[in-house]
């Protein structure tokens, strides 16, 4: 467990970056995790996705599949590749402040 | 060598389900991290993304020593059908696609979908009998300049 300062705030993360504490995030602290994986700026789509994976993991404990991404967070798969190409689940989820996904699907 | 792997190249090689998924699933689990990929069917695999095939492929219940089933029993009628249908029940609960679902996903996560020209030729196949998301039927030399820098996985 490492403690970095993100947006100003001290939060606690794992060896790549991931959040361990859900609620040590905010807005601000999403932006910059996004700058330093290389999404200059978070759109209202990137929003859209980040909110889903935040959502789905608060309440139902786990983060979405990449297939119920697709499905579920109303982006399709061709755009949740375009936001995110180094990986739309993992990184919405570092985005958003969860811990990484540990599905293989 | 970089101990980061950026580029992977899948050959699905056997058409039946078990055959089949395993490829798919370290695909669309390469395009999940990031990871460039590739995936070439070839033989049998090749009913993967065959449009009138890829609904109906079957779990192999003869002459598979992995399900514990006697050769007599995997061979009765009706067998294979009903392990596919309790395999797909369970794979579903984890939100594991269908495999004409599953390709298709793999596609539009960016990972390429190769036909090998050897066994379209020797099936006797058209690039209309495949799905369309297949970019090409290449030989076994594109498909080599296509892994290039990346690595290649039999399955």
């Amino acid at each position: 467990m490492t403690t970095v300062t993100l947006a100003g705030s001290p939060v606690e993360v794992d060896p790549e970056g991931f959040l361990l504490d859900a609620n040590q995030w905010n807005e601000q602290i999403a932006q910059e995790i996004a700058h330093a994986n290389g999404i200059a700026q978070l759109s209202d789509r990137h929003w859209q996705v980040i909110n889903f994976m935040r959502n789905t993991y608060l309440e139902s404990g786990s983060a979405p599949s990449i297939r119920s991404l697709g499905k579920a967070s109303g982006v399709p798969i061709k755009e949740l590749y375009e936001l995110f190409p180094k990986g739309p689940a993992k990184l919405a989820a570092k985005i958003g402040g969860i811990p990484k996904p540990r599905g293989c699907i | 060598m970089s101990d980061t792997i950026e580029k992977v190249s899948i050959i699905i090689s056997k058409g039946s389900l078990e055959g089949i998924y395993p490829g798919l699933i370290m695909a669309n689990g390469a395009r999940m991290e990031g990871i460039e990929a590739n995936v070439f069917f070839t033989f049998f695999g090749l009913d993967a993304i065959n449009k009138a095939k890829h609904e109906h492929v079957k779990v192999a219940t003869v002459g598979n020593p992995g399900l514990h089933l006697a050769t007599w029993a995997g061979g009765v009628p009706g067998v294979s059908s009903l392990v596919t249908h309790q395999l797909a029940a369970e794979m579903e609960k984890l939100d594991i696609p269908p495999i004409p679902e599953f390709v298709e996903m793999i596609a539009d996560s960016g990972g390429g979908l190769y036909a090998c020209k050897a066994s379209v030729d020797l099936f006797k196949l058209t690039r209309e009998d495949f799905i369309p998301q297949v970019e090409d039927i290449i030989t076994v030399g594109e498909f080599y300049g296509l892994a290039g820098g990346g690595q290649i996985i039999f399955t």
